[in-house]
Parts: structure tokens; sequence; C-alpha cells
């Protein structure tokens, strides 16, 4: 059993994400969100953080337009410039999974995917997977049911893996889910009844 | 009792939020013009600011302002600051930088020159006693604890030192605090087997998902703050105070918290930061923090050094304990783990004779708070592994040994200030262990441990804990609407246990009132919340379901009355069926909820909030006065009888792999059941039981912080160096019950739930890998895969029994 990896769809690993930071003029820090705030109020012109252009996004199904610095990580982009504050930050720094979105239908940490490589990509947030009426997706509706969530902040994340998921493999084993499931740390441990989620939403025909 | 409500699985309003990302956590609030900080922390574990020059700094374009040590009033002497000019552990906040974005602030604190001198550090208390030692904090204390014990100074003396052999035995000498009971030396003399062990608890950090991110901002003369905290009502009053205003020129927005696990029970200092910046700035301040900054600013469990002695006689029966505990306490004033280490051996095993002593010395380590079963889970992981070597020595059974010592109702507890024991209204630790025993199936399972398969080894452990969990005297506050709806305001807070909706079917329970028809008002100062507890300490169940059923009382009283006064005849002949109260003789002579609340407002006074009870607090007089005139008005404080300390048990058994050649083990299987009072949500328990669990095994064999003693920095900062639990460390399921029976001293039976389950977990999974190695006892948390492979190749292992803080 392997699931797809967002390297092997895309060629293009983290070490290679630091590699294009670096080449777009900004400092790498561990320690700290290096990040121009709201539109408007980046600094333009200046090398560290570079100039902003505007380029169109597909999100959730919609072209949007939005000023974009070199080094703005698609978390960031989300939550800051488009109002998609359901993306959570946890780490900022691929440990977690808290920020996970859906690119071409592979899971990834959008704080560790610049915004500048996802144009011309199909981008799913978990705003994007309720129906037009407010239907919940079936992941989100199993995930209701099992009561997976706790405190619910890494709860995002999780539904967006278990969507992914779900498009290449519809009906997982416990086994497979919970090592496609392993990307997203849950402190609150609410782990089992995440998986139980999982095999709800495949036995409801969650890949929808 | 029957219950409509109480026992039965609901959806709570908050969980479709929380899956599809509309709940708003503190970083997902926006105002206009908001701005951005960033904090300068320091570099040193010790030092202090001589200098700060940031003229040149703060011309720099796009930066707002700055504010240090010097704009925010100092706390009481040993507490942790908001910024400081002499900090006490790496990453401790220096000063804060407003700027238009975070880049700008960090390029001006790039630019901020810094002149720091470098002051004595220490990460082991056992150095801070030492005379002549080095002391973490500059102010001359060492010692001092959150509650109780206020900051001071213990040396101990050379003569104790040279006692005992150095890293191996506990000098023990000078305690802060002491108590006993019972004539110790005379029961250890009666004793079968004696064990006496040094020990070692690592500290571990709390980890919560969501950094404590904070935004602020003043508006009509209030502050707003937008905070991640576990508690509502009961964080207010601090927050107040630290901003130096009353609580109701605070506006406090904690509807969602990202996971605190103790570390943000109450107002915390960092979180006043952005307040004071936009105070001086004039604009909104959102002041994001990384997950580097969380790990120094979002608190660890207490570490601890100590020396353990129990004997045991040829029954099992424990007749004597004597414990001294050292708590590494971090920098500032922290919990009194040390404390709960006497009270939970105390009640959990019942010695005939026990000593306790205790010393929290301060280290130069972050921030130290409460963490889930603090002290309690500690002495879980120190004390149930001897348990089992006590059954292994005198051939019984490991679930009887513990059952012989396993408190009943009404056992006693710790002594308090005047000697007298405290006493606990429900134990049902036994039943716990024997439902627990059946579902794990242990006699069957007991005769496949130490079988071997290859390189591994089968391991069955049993483990057990306990928390207090509960307190009374706090206020209800329930507002029936002219509509018929029931609004339910609650000043608890939204941990993720769902307990704030649980605890407030209770009110709908005693007043018959459909669920559906029930509005809960939480999560924001302006929703007038009444005066509740935070929800920490296991005790949100217990104590919530009192004040709301003290406040339904209240209304079903008045409801009967207007009845009463309209329809003529006395109130006791009137009773309610959840949409009307009606004439028990006549059914048909009734009045609806809803006009019963028009009538409320008709008649005042009472009824509709304008006499408002003399002893309820006056946050909750606030709040309900701003609701008066708009319902009938059901608000009470919780005088219910207090019969003891209502306590949370648990037990747990895991079954493992021990693979011999890499040390890894694998959870074959858990069960984990809870001794918590009535079942209130059976769903929401579940998933309390298995989240403690899985902490409880990240206690047990995964985490803990490592400081470098040269220089004293942190090694493992973040979520990978430190991992928690994931998917892929647990069982592939996990397995939970609950013993269902009600404790006499909550109205519904209710008692806590979520702290013991940690510690419960983390014991059963030590003394299952202690029963893979044919009985070796580690005395040290986390037992980790180089300590196995060096016990079974027969190495000396790299760390002394009371090397603390080491890798």
């Amino acid at each position: 059993m392997s699931q797809p990896t967002a390297d092997q769809f895309t060629g293009y690993s983290r070490r290679e994400f630091i590699k294009r930071v670096i080449a777009s003029g900004a400092a790498v820090s561990a320690a700290a969100y290096m990040y121009g705030g709201l539109t408007g109020c980046s600094r333009k012109g200046r090398a560290a953080g570079g100039v902003e252009r505007l380029v169109s996004l597909n999100i959730n199904g919609q072209v949007r337009r939005v000023d974009v610095l070199p080094n703005e990580s698609l978390a960031m982009t989300l939550r800051y410039k488009l109002g998609l504050t359901g993306t959570k930050l946890g780490c900022d720094r691929g440990e977690c999974g808290a920020c996970t979105v859906v690119i071409d239908d592979i899971a990834y940490n959008s704080c560790s995917t610049l915004t500048h490589t996802v144009r011309a990509r199909k981008v799913l947030t978990i705003e994007g997977l309720a129906g037009p009426n407010g239907e919940l997706h079936p992941v989100q509706k199993a995930f209701v049911e099992e009561l997976a969530p706790q405190c619910g902040f890494c709860t995002p994340g999780q539904v967006m893996s278990a969507c992914a998921l779900l498009k290449h493999n519809p009906r997982p084993t416990r086994d497979e889910a919970r090592v496609a499931m392993s990307g997203n740390l849950c402190r609150c441990g609410a782990y089992d009844n995440y998986l139980n989620g999982v095999l709800r939403a495949a036995a409801a025909g969650g890949a929808a | 009792m029957t219950f409509k409500l109480i026992g039965k699985d609901f959806i709570p309003h908050d969980v479709v939020a929380k899956v599809t990302g509309s709940a708003k956590y503190a970083e997902d609030f926006r105002a206009e013009g908001m701005v951005f900080c960033r904090l300068l922390t320091s570099p040193m574990p010790h030092a202090r600011v001589k200098h700060i020059d940031a003229t040149e700094a703060l011309k720099m374009e796009g930066v707002l302002g700055m504010i240090t040590a010097d704009d925010i009033p100092a706390g009481p002497p040993g507490f942790a600051p908001s910024l400081t000019r002499e900090p006490m552990y790496v990453g401790e906040p220096i000063l804060a930088v407003a700027a238009i974005s975070e880049q700008a602030a960090e390029d001006c604190i790039e630019k901020i020159k810094i002149d720091y001198e470098p002051l004595p550090f220490t990460h082991d208390p056992l150095e801070s006693l030492f005379p002549g030692g080095k002391d973490a904090r500059g102010d001359g204390f060492n010692i001092g604890t959150l509650a109780g014990l206020p900051p001071g100074k213990i040396k101990w003396t050379a003569a104790d030192f040279a006692r005992v052999k150095q890293g191996e035995q506990l000098p023990m000498g000078k305690p802060a605090e002491e108590w006993a009971f019972g004539d110790v030396d005379a029961e250890f003399k009666k004793c079968k087997v004696v064990y006496e062990e040094p020990f070692v608890t690592a500290s571990l950090a709390h980890h919560s998902m969501e950094p404590r991110s904070a935004m602020a901002y003043w508006q009509n003369g209030k502050c707003f703050v937008h905070a991640s905290l576990q508690s509502q009502a009961f964080a207010l009053p601090p927050l107040a105070q630290m901003l130096g205003l009353k609580p109701e020129e605070v506006v406090l927005i904690a509807e969602y918290c990202g996971g605190g696990f103790g570390s943000k029970g109450t107002a915390y200092p960092c979180m006043v930061i952005p307040a004071y910046l936009s105070k001086k700035i004039g604009k909104p301040v959102m002041m994001r923090i990384s997950r580097a900054e969380e790990f120094y600013l979002g608190s660890a469990r207490n570490a601890f050094q100590g020396n353990i002695k129990v004997g045991f006689d040829a029954a099992g029966k424990l007749l004597a304990a004597d414990v001294y505990v050292v708590q590494d306490s971090g920098a500032h004033v922290s919990f009194w783990d040390y404390r709960a280490v006497g009270d939970a051996l105390a009640l959990v095993y019942q010695p005939n004779a026990m000593r306790w002593r205790g010393l929290p010395v301060f280290t130069n380590a972050p921030t130290r708070t409460a963490q889930r079963g603090p002290g309690q889970n500690q002495l879980a992981c120190v004390m149930e592994p001897l348990v089992d070597r006590a059954a292994r020595e005198l051939k019984l059974d490991r679930v009887e040994i513990r059952k012989r010592n396993n408190p009943v109702n009404g056992s006693g507890g710790s002594p308090g200030p005047d000697g007298k024991r405290t006493v606990v209204p429900s134990a049902y630790l036994r039943d716990a262990l024997d439902k627990g025993r059946a579902k794990f199936n242990w006699d069957e399972r007991m005769k496949r441990s130490g079988r071997k398969n290859g390189p591994r080894v089968t391991g069955i452990g049993v483990g057990q804990a306990f928390h207090p969990s509960g307190f009374a005297g706090f206020d209800g506050l329930l507002c029936l609407k002219p509509d018929g709806k029931l609004h339910i305001h609650t000043g608890i807070g939204n941990l993720g246990t769902f307990s704030h909706s649980g605890t407030s079917r209770i009110a709908a329970e005693v007043l018959k009132i459909d669920w559906e028809d029930c509005v809960i008002e939480r999560g924001d100062s302006r929703r007038n919340l009444p005066w509740n507890i935070g929800q920490f300490g296991s005790n949100t169940s217990y104590t919530m379901t009192r004040t709301n059923y003290v406040a339904a009382q209240d209304m079903l009283a008045k409801l009967r009355e207007i009845a009463a006064q309209d329809l003529g005849g006395k109130p006791e002949d009137y009773d309610v069926d959840g949409k009307n109260v009606f004439a028990k003789s006549n059914p048909s002579k009734s009045l609806s909820y809803g006009d019963a609340a028009k009538r409320a407002i008709a008649l005042g006074g009472k009824f509709d909030g304008h006499d408002l009870p003399k002893d309820i607090n006056p946050m909750t007089q606030a709040s309900a006065t701003a609701l008066a005139g708009s319902g009938l008005i059901g608000v009470a404080k919780d005088n219910l009888p207090w019969t003891g300390q209502p306590s949370a048990f648990a037990a747990c058994f895991i079954e493992i792999e021990l693979d011999t050649e890499t040390g890894m083990h694998r959870i074959v299987d858990l069960v984990s059941v809870a001794d918590c009072g009535t079942v209130i949500h059976p769903k929401g328990l579940e998933t309390q039981i298995k989240g403690g669990a899985v902490q409880g095994i990240g206690m047990a064999s995964l985490e803990r912080l490592v400081f470098d003693p040269q220089n004293g920095l942190p090694a493992n900062v973040g979520l990978h160096q430190q991992k928690p639990p994931s998917y892929l460390d647990l069982p592939a399921e996990m397995h939970t019950d609950a013993v269902d029976k009600p404790d006499p001293s909550n109205p519904v039976g209710a008692k806590g739930i979520g702290e013991p389950l940690m510690g419960a977990s983390a014991s059963a999974l030590l003394c299952a890998i202690s029963d893979a190695m044919g009985g070796h006892v580690f005395n040290r948390t986390p037992v980790l895969p180089d300590m196995i492979v060096n016990q079974l190749a027969g190495r000396p292992q790299p760390r002394k029994p009371l090397s603390i803080n080491t890798q």
C-alpha cells in the first residue's frame, strides 16, 4: 500500500521549496513568520520581501485575483488575503498538518507551499467542501457523527487529508487510513474517532 | 433517576463549525486597521537587559511602536511578567514591536541593539539546593509555588549532600512543606517487602495545537481581547487586572480554544501584550505566536526528582509510604504538582501511615503550568510499576493487589491544614478495574505475558490514576424568553470536551424542555455570562451541573409561582411538562412557557431579574441585570451541600509487543475505563477517555524536555523534536468503558473525567514494558528505547538515576 505523495506528483520537495524561497530573496527562519501582512501592507520594492505580483488562483472552484509576494505561503494567502481562515497554522513548518489543503486532489501542507506555484492548479480548502446549501461533505458528516473533533484546531487539516485519501483510495483499510492521515497531529488525541470517521465516510461513498 | 437528556448522545452546536472551518479561533479575527506585532525574546537562559537602543530601529518604514517591561505593570514577586528586563529562560519576551506587517516588525527587531549581562543559570534543582549553588532567579528566591507557598529561599547543607551518593540518591534536606499521618516507622517494620527508589519524571510540553495568538483593540472605552483560553468567565477578572482595568471594561472573546491541557486555564502574561501595544499606537494589534514561541510561552509539565519508599504486607496491602518530591518548577511561580503526589498516594493506595515532603525549586526552564493530572499522573508513573514489583515478589495477581489498596466511598485522602484527612463522596476504582479486567480479558492475556516471538516479547500492563474533580459556590443563569426558548448562559470555556453543552443539558432536564428549544450563550463576555469556574482540573462536569441545576430549580419555582398567581392555587399545585406549567389536578389549566416569560416581564421584581439574590457574584449580578426585563430569569448560587472532595478515577489495560533488539514497542490493545460518576454524554466521554490515553502514551514513552547543561539552551523545541503521539504510535483501535455509578454529592451524579485517564494509560504502558522485561522498573519517565536496549544488554545507562532534563 502506498499513498501518492506530493513529491511523486509534482517532483517538488520541501528542500526544493526552501531553495526557491532563498532564490526569491527571503531569509528562511524557523522561529519567525517573515511575511507581509495584509494586502497593501507589504513594502513594495524591498529586497527582503520582494515585490507583490497580481496572480489568478483557482480556489474552491472560483478564480480569485490576488497580490502575492514571491515568498508567500499558500496558508498566508488563504488566511490573510482571501479571508479563508478555516485553514489553520499550527506550526508553519510542515510538522503538524493543521494547514492541509488539497491541490489537484493531493494533500499538501499549505504552510510549506508557495502561493505562486499553485497558479493554474485547483486548490480546495475546508471552506470549499460543503455543498451550496450547506450540506456537509461525507467526511465532514462522518466526523460530526463520530464526534471526531475535540478542540477542533487540527480538524480542517484532518478533513482535507481524509478527502485526499478517499479520492485515491475510496475504500481504505484502517491501516491504510492511519498511514495516510499520519501527517496530521492531534494533541487532544482524537485519532481513533477520526479514523472511525474516515471509514464511515468511505462506507458512505466519501470520495464524492 | 431516569433522564430524558443526561446519558444520551447529541450533536453539540460547535462541532459542525469545527468540521467546516467556520469556528473562529483567536488568530482568525480581523479588525479594521489591524497591524501586527512581533516579540524580541531572550537568547540566554538568564540575563539582565542593561540597555535597549531602539532609536534608529523605530524610525524604520512601517514601524509603529514598541513596548518594553516599563510599559506593563509588574505582577506579584515571582510571577511571570509579560515583558521583562531580567529574562530567566531562553525565549522569554523582552519587548514587542508593532508594525504594518510582520516583516517590518521583524526587520525592526533585527536592528534593535540590546546589551545583555549574562547571569548564572541552572537546569537542575539539586544544583540550586546545594549550599552556594547557582539560582535561577536574581531576586534571591529559589523556591515557591502558585498557592500557599510564597517565593522564598531554601538551601540544603553540605552534610545533606555528603550523606548520599551524588546523582544516585536524593539528599533529602529540609523540605518546604510536609505532612504525615499514622506511625510510619512502625508500619514499615510490619512490612513483608519494602522498596526505596530514587525517581525522575521528565517535563513535557503542553504542545497545544493552537499557538496562543491574541488580537486586541480599544473601542468606546473598552478593551477587546480575542484570546486562546480554556476558560471564559474565570479568566476575565485576572485579565482585567493585568490590563489595569475593571472586568466590565474588558470584552473577552474566547469562543474556541485550540487545546490547552492546563496551559490556558486562566489569563496568562503574554496575552496582554497586543492590548498594551494597541493602546500605545491606537490601532488593533494581532500577535501571532509561532510554534517555537509556543514552546517557550505555552508551558510544560513540572518535572520531578524524588525518593519513594513503600512497604507492603504479605497480602499486598500498602502499610507505609514515604515520598519526597523535588519539583523542577521552571523560572517562575508554577503549579503545585509536588503536593498532588502526596494527595494521590494517600487516596489511591490508602496506606496505614504515610509521610510526604515537597520542595518546588526554580530553574531556568520555560514557563511551567498545570498539565493534565499535574502531580497525580507523575505519581501514577512512579507508583504503579512498584505495585507490580510487589505483586511479582508476593506472587499476587496485579489487578487484585490494586483492588486490595483502592479507596471506597468515604475513604480519606491527604490531611488538610487542620490535620483532618479529606474524604471522597464516591470512589469506584475497584469497579473500573473489574470492568477493564473483563473487557480486556486480563486472565487470558496474562497467559501471554513474557511470550517471545523472535525478538519481540509480549508485555501486559495495568495502571490507575486519580484527580480531584469538582468545586462548589459558582452561579447559574438562565433566561426563558417570550418565544419559549430557554437561553442557558454558561461562563465555562470551550476546551473541546463539549461539556459547555453537556452540563447545560441538566437545566433542560429539570425544566423538561426540548433540547431544540435551548440556546447556549457562551464564549464572549458580552453574552451576559454568570461567574463560573475555569475549564480545568476535570471539574466542569461536576461544578457546572450543579450551577445549572440550581438555576433551573430557581426557574422552576418561579414558573409555579407565576402559574399560581395567574390561575389560582398554590405553587406546589403546579408541575411542568417542558412546554407548559399546568395544574396537577387539571392539566388543562395551564400557561405556556412563552406566556409565563411574558408574565414574568409584566410582574418584574425577582421574576424578570430586577431583584436578584444577594449572594451571587458581581459578574452574575451584572449579567442578570443586563438581561432583566427580557424574560423569566433563573439565577442562583450553588449552595448545594459539599460532602467531600469529588474525585475521578481511571484504570487502563495495555498489551504490547516489545522489540528487544530496537527497544521499540507496539501497542497491541488498549482498554481504558473511567470512574466519572453518571455518564452525561457517552460520545463525549469516549473521546475524553481515548484522548487521555493518547497523551499518557506520549508521557510514558515519547516526550521529554532536554536542556544543554553547559549553555542552558533547549535541545528539542517544537513538534518534530519533541513529538507527541501520532496515528502511528497507537493501537489500531482503542476501547473504552465507564463505571457509570452516580456520585452522591452531585444532583445528577456527575464527577470529573479527563485527567486520570492520562495517568492510567501512562502507568499501564510503563507496567507493560516492565512486564515484557521480566519486571525491571526504570523509576523514570519517559522510558525510551535506548534505556530498554541498554538494560537488556546489561550496559550501564548513560544518565544517573537523578539526572534531569537529559537526553
